[in-house]
């Protein structure tokens, strides 16, 4: 293992749960990166993670991990914050475990603009109960409960996100590692409720059911095409492609656990 | 244990339900999440200002999924945490409540009782969460449940489930009713109260490794362990293990043992003239103090007549139940349920000698209408 994946990865707890051609491993591998280069120490930070795949990413990381209930992880990363609110709290979370079961608990934390950093890596599925239609999986999509095709559109994630009072949105993908570890670094930089976007192929639910893929890497070369990194020149993602970057900040909102000491101070007083 | 100093203290006029809020406080409580719901809500509203003058933090959050949850966060981050809540609220905050079991979360949950099934009787007190508290969430498990029966209960359990929450890793359900919730009475809180706060062993890589007495030493983040927290069944190091029947079956057994094997330390209860009695009646909550009218009223008729008052519930205190029980030669149990610790009792004493008296839909039993169910029982 290289030094930061020895300082960071939970050697015990190998070898990972995710599948060949998972991109969750990609999101551990920059996330390691983010937090060496921030320079993160081992008190000053819990992962929090919810049920799926992807909530398995801070199991094999050597921080406090709450590994909580299906849709929940917001919830409980939201009590922990507000009990130790000097303490960095990254939730780790798939597309149904955050916007599906747990949808109620985004949009409040992102009401109260409480500082946690949401990754959620979407996968257009539920991966881990073997290829089910999810809230981001594509109207007309097949899959395992959706065989004659989606019966319903998937959410807009970013408007709704934003409409609730998100400060924060970054859209990344493993295809482009330096560019999810940076809005990852951003993520954790900003005060208030972060939340970036991660898109991370599922070749085995996804890759087979919904777009018939025969290789990941096959996979991997039409993400690729799908995506565009925003810059000056390139400030909106052209019709049909999906724009990466940070997609939004907002730093004049005031953090809700700093609002917290604000009234306990009055209180107290 | 820690002497801790009460706020206000003295003999004082309130509610049950401030009674609980002022004893989290008085435990050293520092966080509590909740969302509004009768009959419990006098207990968010007095913790919404009381809780930021002590320094903790008060959340009402989305709904009663995010309130537990946020309670576990809570006590992971090393709080003393807690919700309160009542019918449907409870019964979202199943699945929490089982993962509370199973990464043994200490958590207080003050259930104050009101009709149900469903919507039900909002503002009418009953019994019927008895079982819920006990088989709600799935898996198998135990918890630790208290039964107050006035103000003064309230204060006293409140502060005790706190205790025991941290005690045994486990949460504790404090099962309170709306008659206790919302009567006002007479209470005297202490100037100081003794909080336990013992159990920690400093670092370790063993999370849920049990000491010899069943139950793993008290652990909180930010302090250098790195625990894993998972709802999977695990093996000592908190790494999952949910397809290794012996260490599962471990677990799963000494998750129940840590309260079972300490009975005496959990029970508790008042008796009130059992030595010589023929009836001995088991209650619990608000309906103990009718049963105890009745008893009284008994003995007047020259009826030998007892009560066991039971101030914990679950586990079943079935050696006390046995013992106080053993020289009567009928046991009644009054609930304001259809039931639902009869069943409990008759496993314990015998269904050929033990029956019950039930009301329900709102209604309060009286100290008559028990009293004529004493004769009926004596005659038969």
């Amino acid at each position: 293992m290289n030094t930061s994946a020895e300082k960071y990865i939970r050697k015990e707890a190998l070898p990972f749960i995710f599948c060949p051609g998972c991109g969750h491993g990609i999101v551990v591998n920059s996330f390691v990166r983010a937090i060496d280069e921030l320079n993160i120490g081992e008190n000053e930070m819990a992962c929090v993670s919810g049920i799926g795949c992807s909530s398995w990413a801070p199991v094999y990381l050597k921080f406090d991990c709450l590994h909580t209930l299906h849709g929940r992880a917001i919830a409980q990363a939201e009590g922990l914050k507000t009990v130790q609110p000097d303490k960095r709290i990254v939730v780790f979370t798939g597309d149904g475990d955050c916007v599906g079961i747990g949808g109620n608990h985004l949009i409040h934390a992102a009401r109260r603009n409480i500082d946690l950093t949401v990754i959620m890596m979407s996968n257009y599925i539920y991966g881990m109960t073997g290829g089910q239609k999810a809230p981001t999986t594509p109207f007309g999509a097949s899959t395992k409960t959706s065989p004659l095709g989606n019966d319903e559109e998937p959410f807009e994630l970013y408007p709704l996100v934003r409409a609730a009072g998100a400060t924060f949105y970054a859209r990344a993908s493993v295809t482009h590692p330096v560019q999810l570890k940076n809005a990852i670094k951003k993520g954790m930089e900003h005060k208030g409720f972060s939340f970036i976007e991660v898109l991370s192929p599922c070749p085995t639910t996804a890759g087979r059911n919904i777009f018939s893929f025969r290789t990941p890497a096959e996979m991997y070369d039409w993400y690729e095409e799908q995506v565009v990194v925003l810059s000056r020149a390139v400030p909106e993602a052209p019709e049909g492609k999906i724009g990466l970057g940070i997609l939004y900040e907002d730093n004049s909102r005031r953090e809700f656990c700093e609002v917290l000491a604000e009234r306990r101070k009055e209180a107290m007083e | 244990m820690a002497k801790r100093k009460t706020r206000e203290c003295g003999p004082m006029l309130m509610q049950g339900n401030e009674a609980c809020a002022r004893a989290a406080l008085a435990a050293g409580c520092s966080f509590m999440a909740g969302y509004p719901i009768t009959p419990a809500t006098e207990i968010p509203e007095y913790l919404s200002r009381e809780m930021f003058k002590s320094g903790g933090v008060f959340m009402q959050l989305e709904d009663e999924l995010a309130s537990i949850n946020a309670v576990i966060g809570a006590s992971w981050g090393g709080a003393r945490a807690m919700t309160a809540t009542s019918g449907p609220g409870y019964t979202l905050m199943q699945e929490g409540i089982s993962y509370a079991v199973e990464t043994e979360t200490p958590l207080v949950v003050i259930n104050v009782m009101r009709g149900g099934p469903s919507t039900g009787q909002p503002t009418c007190s009953a019994q019927d969460a008895v079982m819920q508290v006990r088989y709600g969430a799935h898996g198998d498990y135990e918890l630790i449940a208290l039964t107050p029966s006035s103000v003064q209960e309230a204060f006293d359990f409140t502060l005790r489930a706190f205790d025991l929450a941290d005690r045994f890793r486990v949460p504790v359900i404090v099962l309170s009713d709306e008659v206790v919730g919302h009567t006002r009475e007479k209470i005297r809180i202490p100037e100081e109260v003794e909080v336990f706060d013992g159990g920690y062993q400093g670092v370790t890589k063993d999370f849920y490794r049990p000491d010899a007495d069943g139950v793993p030493p008290r652990l909180e983040f930010f302090t250098g362990n790195k625990v894993i927290v998972d709802g999977q069944l695990h093996n000592e190091q908190g790494l999952r293990a949910g397809t290794e029947a012996d260490i599962c079956t471990a677990l799963i057994q000494r998750l129940s043992h840590k309260l079972l094997d300490h009975m005496d330390e959990i029970a508790s209860a008042d008796t009130y003239d059992t030595e010589d009695a023929d009836v001995v009646l088991v209650a619990y909550g608000s309906v103990s103090r009718t049963a105890l009218a009745a008893v009284r009223k008994a003995r007047e008729a020259g009826i030998r007549a007892g009560l066991l008052k039971l101030n914990v519930i679950w586990p079943v205190p079935e050696q006390l139940i046995r013992e106080t029980c053993r020289n009567a030669r009928h046991v009644l149990v009054p609930e304001m349920n259809t039931g639902e610790y009869l069943r409990e009792i008759q496993r314990v004493t015998g269904a050929d000698k033990t029956s019950g008296f039930s009301s329900i839909g709102g209604r309060y039993p009286t100290p008559d209408e028990i009293l004529t169910v004493i004769r009926e029982v004596v005659r038969s």
